[in-house]
């Protein structure tokens, strides 16, 4: 099937815009101007300025003998980019393949995108009548090549034009050289030599035409002609799991969205059964009446098809969604995809480890409430250091290689900061006789110690600690340790650090 | 005559039961091995899984006595590879010290969740999940209503709960199939040698549906409790004692 491609040209895009702020400019003329060389010179004009022959180029002062009136506002040099991107993410809803072509222009790539519409005439009828609506003055055309396409709308008579497909060649042939998209030298020097229209230079010998005007000219008029293909560079890169639902009435209500939802994820799971793969990340996209763009999105820590899990998953987040005056277009995009067979399914259903799919899934839906960095699972890391003994895993189901220490008995709540106490020890190195914690004295009966556990000097500096396993007269038992060496200046502390079973 | 008579007794309580949900033979054997005496408090003399246990402490020894008792029962119960997740406002467990149990640390998921409403929520949804062997939830305010919830939640996933409640006000009605209460014990040490000896507890179990509740002394060697003495309570005092 040959392509076709659509470009819109936004004749007034800076006018439009303002007068869609104001809409009290509607009907006065006005200019947009930047300073030049010590004069002002016009940028833009409306189409009212223009039909009274202000045309962009000229100096303000010039202007203003035409039209005393004239209102000139000072240009903005971004403000194209910005209008024009915006305006290529609303098209989306037409073709999910679009291309900015600055500085006022959009290349549509909407190849098996027309009879959607119902043909080409009403597809382009649509998107001219929307703009319009919006208030854009547009000359719009539909060619097999994006060259084509742009001639016809820059330089053609008509404000939409069809060129029938392999027919560009009749319809560039009546169009002046600067239709070919080059370079402001090359169309000089062509007029200079006479050639004003396409058709009286497209037949001349290939090797005399790049020998005067360079390689630029063919390159460009193959590319009207379709022997070359020409690449666009979309707006959004258009990912490979992507499904999208256009409404016929516009979708305000939460059971809508939901059924929309189910339909979606349906024929997504579907296709990525078929290919083998799970989602990891997935991007629920809808797309207001307004132009503005919902987005709510989930991850998953397997690959997963289940669309009654991934429904879960969105269900907690679809009243973040506001519709306001409807929804129109409904887009599911899957950008993280891994492989994943159905029947690795079966082996992890039965299975009690992490790659349990349930667990899984409770973790899920765990992260998709209540955000992630809440879900830890420990491991074992070598260091003898109480707060250092064990490491986050990085993800739920790690795996690793060392070992769990458990030579030496350990109390099962140790607290987030060692605490102070004061304590009696009769002599050196002994076990407390007695300590207060908490506005409490407690007798020790029973003690095991010391066990001395050093400072990593690598990892931080400090004293070392001498640990004791204590038990008081009620039978409560504690982990002490003093920090550094007993001596008779008594720089040494004394600390509680955690409680035994 | 008289025999078939208690056969029928035995039998119809047997089928009240099963109605009850207390099924249970899932792999009782090694916990129950664990728990030693504890085990004949139960109604078939089986720790009933697939329920919610309810544990109550007031300070950070009771805390820790009722950590490790609850670590022996995981460890017989996550003997095969089990996960268990540990749902919590702020973790104090120090996970290295979970493998004296026999407990493998790293089989274990926390969540920290910082409203009790979420963790409710948690709770519940983790009880649900069956993949789970078992979940621990360190909840202050369990009311009746969510207590319900979460035994119903159990029964269809035969998932087991534990809920650690710390300084309850007023100790309210739950539906949980069992009440304790463990407090740390003065270890024994023979022949006045120096150092601790083993763990020691007293295990209170103050309320078991369709159990006799009892107090045991045990002490805890090598993940396995040891019956020290049995006293059994006036029944009547304690049910007044618990509301």
């Amino acid at each position: 099937m040959s392509k076709r491609f659509v470009c819109i040209w936004f004749r007034y895009l800076k006018a439009d815009w303002m007068v869609r702020k104001h809409p009290e400019l509607k009907n006065i003329p006005f200019v947009f101007t930047a300073p030049d060389h010590g004069r002002i010179k016009i940028i833009n004009a409306n189409i009212i300025a223009e039909s009274e022959g202000i045309i962009p180029g000229m100096v303000l002062a010039d202007a203003k003998v035409i039209i005393s009136s004239l209102l000139h506002f000072e240009d903005d040099p971004e403000r194209n980019e910005k209008l024009i991107k915006g305006l290529g993410e609303w098209m989306i809803r037409f073709t999910p393949i679009i291309a900015i072509d600055l500085p006022d222009g959009l290349i549509l790539d909407a190849t098996g995108c027309a009879h959607l519409w119902g043909g080409e005439q009403n597809y382009l009828y649509q998107i001219k009548k929307k703009l319009n609506d919006f208030g854009y003055h547009i000359k719009i055309a539909i060619a097999d090549t994006i060259g084509a396409a742009w001639a016809a709308v820059h330089f053609g008579n008509n404000n939409s034009i069809i060129i029938k497909s392999g027919n560009q060649f009749n319809d560039l042939a009546l169009l002046p050289p600067a239709a070919l998209r080059i370079d402001l030298i090359i169309t000089e020097r062509l007029e200079k030599l006479g050639l004003r229209k396409i058709q009286s230079f497209i037949n001349m010998p290939r090797a005399s035409l790049q020998r005067r005007f360079g390689k630029m000219l063919l390159k460009r008029i193959d590319q009207a002609l379709g022997n070359e293909e020409e690449f666009i560079i979309p707006l959004h890169p258009v990912e490979q799991f992507y499904e999208r639902l256009p409404c016929l009435e516009p979708i305000i209500t939460a059971t809508g969205i939901e059924i929309a939802l189910k339909r979606l994820l349906e024929l997504l799971c579907g296709r990525l059964k078929n290919e083998e793969q799970g989602v990891r990340k997935l991007l629920f996209k809808c797309f207001r009446i307004d132009g503005k763009i919902e987005i709510i999105a989930i991850g998953t820590n397997r690959p997963t098809i289940n669309i009654k899990h991934l429904f879960k998953l969105f269900e907690e987040k679809i009243n973040l969604i506001e519709p306001a005056f409807g929804i129109e277009l409904f887009v599911l995009e899957a950008p993280v995809v891994e492989d994943y067979s159905a029947t690795q399914e079966k082996l992890w259903q039965n299975n009690n480890g992490l790659d349990n799919i349930a667990i899984n899934e409770f973790i899920d839906r765990i992260e998709s409430k209540f955000g992630k960095g809440l879900i830890y699972r420990y491991l074992p890391a070598d260091h003898y250091w109480p707060e250092r003994s064990f490491k986050r895993a990085v993800s739920i189901n790690e795996d690793f290689q060392n070992k769990w220490k458990n030579e030496k008995i350990r109390p099962v709540h140790l607290l987030q900061q060692p605490q102070l106490i004061e304590v009696t020890a009769p002599v050196p190195d002994y076990p407390p006789m007695n300590f207060r914690y908490k506005g409490k004295l407690h007798k020790i009966i029973k003690a095991d110690g010391p066990e001395r556990i050093e400072q990593e000097w690598w990892l931080q500096e400090g004293q070392h600690r001498d640990y004791y396993y204590v038990e008081d007269d009620e039978g409560k038992r504690y982990w002490l340790f003093r920090s550094g060496h007993y001596d008779v200046n008594k720089t040494y502390q004394w600390f509680i650090h955690g409680f035994f079973a | 005559m008289s025999e078939t008579k208690a056969d029928i007794i035995n039998r119809l309580q047997k089928e009240i039961l099963s109605l009850q949900d207390f099924k249970s033979a899932i792999l009782p054997s090694s916990i129950d091995h664990a728990l030693g005496q504890i085990k004949n408090a139960f109604p078939n003399k089986i720790f009933p899984l697939g329920a919610i246990h309810e544990f109550i402490y007031n300070n950070p020894n009771e805390a820790a006595a009722t950590t490790g008792f609850v670590s022996v029962i995981m460890a017989a119960m996550m003997q095969s590879n089990g996960i268990a997740v540990w749902i919590c406002a702020k973790r104090t467990i120090f996970p290295p010290a979970l493998k004296q149990f026999g407990i493998e640390p790293d089989k274990i998921i926390f969540i920290e969740l910082k409203k009790e409403i979420q963790m409710l929520w948690a709770l519940e949804e983790a009880l649900k999940c069956e993949g789970l062997c078992a979940v621990i939830g360190e909840i202050n305010a369990l009311s009746f209503n969510h207590s319900r919830r979460l035994q119903l939640a159990v029964e269809q996933s035969k998932v087991t709960g534990f809920i650690l409640r710390n300084q309850i006000q007023h100790l309210n009605t739950t539906a949980c199939v069992a009440r304790w209460r463990i407090s740390s014990l003065k270890s024994d040490i023979k022949n006045n040698f120096p150092g601790v000896g083993f763990p020691k507890w007293n295990i209170e179990l103050l309320k078991v549906r369709n159990g006799k509740p009892g107090i045991w002394q045990v002490e805890c060697i090598a993940g396995r409790l040891h019956d020290l003495i049995k006293s059994v309570p006036d029944f009547n005092e304690l049910q007044l004692k618990t509301g």
